[in-house]
């Protein structure tokens, strides 16, 4: 039995010797740690400042969107805006903030491991992230691109704002992603527990997994382009330039090529999330483990196959788009697998409506209606009216926000515990929770209508009929904000004041939830060894007084 | 229970056969959704409720799918899903299919504006003006960088290509104005590059066309051959201000005093001017039809270099005009003494 709990088994128990405090707490010891645990915390607190700078321009967009007219700011200044927010976003939040933050601290936990395969060259991957990100903010500071995320050639190869420094930015952006994902493919391989089969691998793993295969064959695909265009840029190559002999559609594929998998990036994490977070507070097992651990690598395989629905209007030939609208419509088949399949799971099971659970149906229904809007543009024709309008807007809006967001949200409400030792307010966590669902939908449900009567993104003023549905959404970004603000404050002062959790205070039988909490510098007090799939609860009776498991429970 | 719909998803009007045909798949595609949604959702409401935590002890049965569920959940959605396709992609097909004998009508899309042109003439910016009840097929490209023509009452959108040509088609039903836009994000004049749809009965746009045939006849008639007089200084103002239209300079260049993309035109001659680098400049003639063919080389501060150059686009009585044309624009305020800097203010921000 390990010495730092209590003797008394009912009493949660703050584990004195952890990951926070061995083997130092200055910071050196945290700048040169090679403790996936801490850097996956460095991960998770850089990407929310990230995430905090992308929702200030986000705000700014939706002010500036208010009146038709001008109404805080001019037209370059709005397309900078939005083009930051993209790349803010999508490159330094939404791609890392799972697979790297709470991926980099649960994966190697959940296979039993002490460590990811390449500790030096996880930190390696963080340092990548920060020299990125200040590339690419060096880049925001001195001009700011006004191309968009998309940085659609010819405009970007020949736009006057300082374009280079963002794109350089993004390519070494890249590489931190492509170590990450090699780091954890090869450590789901090579140091898995003893017992720790296939098919005992928790969902979490399965699915991180399945991201990390994208982020190896794809983001070299998208080192390349950005590369290109940044040389067509100082150097007028005509690559993609047609007054020299290239093509501009060209650079539609190569980016699509990364960018649509790069969607399953930023959505197959929050899927692991929700296969975890949907067991515990239904306290059963997952209903089709299999199904779910399938089509994690089914949507991976299928995702790199469906680019071409990008590019709808762009000329390609029909045959073409029809492959591509088939294809994707076989993705949203694997992403109904899983949703059916986490309903099912909650059947007969004893639901807890806890924060993370709250969030966990957030999710469901955005991503039910993302998904079900993504086959509608999938379909061609309708696409034709939809593309490049607020409908898109808002349909990778619910995928991205709603469905990726709330998983990071309930990720972050479920480990809280697990990674800081501290609990957080129930009662503020659920009323965050309702104000970032409601405010989210208040902001993109008017996104949907302004796309269907015909508002194409990326406009700076606009017909005055488009008015009301863009005050309603700018209302409803305001709520969203709310609640994220007040999310992030009951976290920060948790962080210091929160009641102590204990090893396990959700009784989850995820196998993270073996070891003390925090975890200690070597994650298990005794290596575990696995017997069982994670998520059985069947036979185990639920006493409480059993609850901070004295002994890791597949070690018996 | 079209219009209804129609009306609670703010769609647009629907102009042609294609609009019509796609609402329908629409109306279909969002019941569907609608309905699997309510299932879902009802049916985890019906757990959330049913199985509740009633007490920290319960006990929970291992349960797992049969064939049955596996197939049910991967049938089900994959039955719709190629039912939609098989809707909607034939309407797709039929976009990049235009009848034999649809009248053609180029487009060509610049910053930031439209141009149309019919061949045989006359050519047109921003106002597309097209028979009801005939089919018109466009034929679009692009000067610059990417645009995409859009005109949402006909469901209709294609990007417009440097480089290359693309083509899609329509039948408008009934008269009337509706809105293009550009949809693919073309810059600072992106939102302002708009275009008017004039659907005309068929035999009004007949007479349209003819006129306006006829009238650039007269024009070539009247042009004055080698040797012959040029116009008159009054006759260039006007000149100028007809070309300036044509061009599209007024998409930029306002002729009210209001700040836009480009330096207001009035009281712009003989103005000192603060260029980017500092430097003070006096806008004379040689400044003028300088800017017309090198606009960055000495650029306004304040403005950002995104004039095309008009090097052989603007013939040298053209470029002359203009600048009578903007010599002519003046407030009508006298003024003693040279004006010691920028005439106009930037718009006060809100």
């Amino acid at each position: 039995m390990s010495p730092s709990l209590a003797s008394d088994p009912t009493v949660p128990a703050y584990n004195a010797r952890n990951y926070l405090n061995e083997p130092a707490t200055g910071l050196k010891s945290w700048a040169f740690t090679l403790d996936h645990k801490r850097i996956g915390v460095m991960f998770l607190v850089a990407t929310t400042v990230a995430f905090a700078l992308g929702g200030l321009f986000a705000l700014l967009i939706r002010l500036e969107l208010l009146t038709p007219g001008p109404t805080i700011m001019d037209a370059m200044t709005y397309n900078r805006l939005f083009t930051l927010h993209g790349v803010v976003m999508i490159f330094l939040f939404m791609i890392p903030a799972i697979p790297s933050g709470f991926g980099n601290f649960l994966l190697p936990i959940m296979l039993g491991a002490k460590d990811v395969a390449f500790p030096r060259l996880n930190l390696l991957s963080f340092y990548l992230y920060l020299l990125g990100a200040a590339v690419a903010l060096y880049g925001m500071v001195h001009g700011g691109a006004d191309t968009g995320w998309t940085f659609y050639t010819p405009y970007s190869t020949t736009t006057q704002t300082n374009v280079v420094p963002i794109l350089l930015g993004a390519f070494i952006l890249g590489f931190s992603s492509v170590l990450t994902g090699l780091n954890f493919i090869v450590t789901t391989h090579t140091l898995r527990a003893p017992g720790m089969t296939w098919d005992r691998i928790p969902l979490f793993v399965w699915s991180i997994y399945a991201t990390s295969i994208i982020q190896i064959l794809a983001t070299p695909v998208l080192g390349m382009t950005l590369l290109l265009v940044a040389l067509e840029h100082a150097f007028a190559w005509g690559i993609f330039d047609p007054a020299r002999g290239g093509d501009p559609v060209l650079f539609q594929h190569f980016f699509w090529f990364y960018s649509h998998p790069a969607v399953y990036i930023m959505i197959l994490p929050a899927m692991a999330v929700i296969s975890e977070v949907v067991c515990a507070f239904s306290r059963k097992n997952i209903f089709g483990y299999k199904a779910v651990a399938y089509s994690s690598l089914g949507i991976a395989f299928v995702g790199f196959f469906t680019w071409g629905h990008h590019l709808f209007t762009s000329g390609q030939s029909a045959f073409d788009s029809g492959i591509f609208a088939v294809l994707s419509m076989f993705v949203a088949i694997f992403t109904a697998i899983k949703v059916f399949n986490w309903t099912a799971t909650l059947y007969r099971g004893s639901i807890a409506f806890r924060t993370p659970f709250a969030y966990f149906v957030g999710f469901l229904f955005f991503l039910v209606f993302g998904g079900m809007t993504g086959v509608a543009l999938a379909t061609a024709s309708l696409d034709i009216h939809w593309q490049d309008t607020y409908f898109v807007v808002a349909h990778f809006h619910f995928i991205m926000v709603g469905s990726t967001v709330m998983a990071f949200l309930a990720a972050l409400h479920y480990w809280f515990p697990k990674i800081t030792g501290r609990t957080y307010p129930e009662g503020w966590g659920l009323v965050g929770a309702v104000l970032v669902i409601l405010g989210f939908n208040f902001t993109f449900i008017p996104q949907f209508l302004l796309g269907n009567s015909g508002m194409p993104r990326r406009y700076f003023s606009y017909p005055e009929r488009f008015w009301a549905l863009n005050v309603a959404s700018t209302a409803g970004a305001s709520v969203l904000a709310f609640g994220l603000v007040t999310v992030l404050v009951y976290v920060l002062v948790s962080l210091r004041w929160g009641p102590i959790a204990g090893s396990n205070p959700w009784r989850s039988r995820g196998f993270e939830w073996d070891t003390p909490s925090p975890p200690p510098v070597e994650n298990f007090d005794t290596p575990p060894i696995i017997t069982h799939q994670p998520h059985l609860y069947h036979d185990v009776a639920q006493d409480p007084a059993q609850s901070p498991a004295p002994e890791p429970s597949h070690a018996r | 229970m079209n219009e209804l719909i129609r009306g609670l998803l703010f769609l647009p009007e629907q102009l042609s056969e294609h609009a019509r045909a796609v609402d329908q798949l629409h109306f279909f595609i969002i019941t569907t959704t609608m309905v699997a949604a309510a299932g879902v959702f009802a049916t985890a409401i019906y757990f959330f409720v049913r199985y509740r935590r009633r007490s920290e002890t319960d006990v929970t049965p291992h349960v797992t799918p049969t064939a049955i569920h596996e197939v049910l959940f991967i049938g089900v959605p994959l039955f719709f899903f190629l039912l939609w396709f098989a809707i909607g992609f034939p309407l797709y097909v039929n976009l990049q299919s235009p009848p034999p004998g649809a009248m053609d009508v180029y487009v060509q899309g610049k910053k930031w504006m439209w141009k149309f042109a019919y061949p045989g003439g006359p050519n047109s910016l921003d106002v597309l003006r097209v028979p009801a009840g005939r089919p018109v097929r466009l034929l679009i490209t692009s000067r610059d960088v990417i645009h995409s023509f859009f005109a949402p009452a006909l469901r209709l959108k294609q990007d417009a290509l440097p480089g290359r040509y693309t083509q899609t088609w329509f039948t408008a039903d009934r008269p009337g104005t509706y809105e293009i836009f550009c949809a693919e994000f073309c810059g600072i004049g992106h939102s302002a590059m708009l275009g008017r749809l004039v659907v005309m009965p068929a035999d009004e746009f007949d007479a349209w066309l003819a006129e306006q045939r006829r009238g650039l006849a007269q024009a070539q008639d009247a042009a004055p051959g080698p040797g012959e007089a040029v116009l008159s200084a009054s006759n260039l103002v006007a000149e100028g201000q007809r070309v300036a239209a044509a061009q599209g300079c007024l998409k930029c260049h306002s002729v009210d005093g209001s700040r836009h993309i480009g330096p207001t035109w009035v009281d712009l001659y003989l103005r000192r001017e603060k260029l980017k680098g500092g430097e003070i400049v006096v806008v004379d003639e040689a400044y003028l039809t300088k800017s017309m063919m090198d606009p960055g080389a000495q650029l306004v501060d304040g403005y950002q270099n995104v004039m095309p150059t008009f090097q052989g686009k603007l013939s040298p009585p053209e470029a002359a005009a203009i600048v009578e044309y903007i010599k002519s624009l003046k407030t009508p305020a006298v003024r003693s003494g040279p004006s010691e800097g920028p005439a106009y203010e930037s718009i006060p921000r809100k």
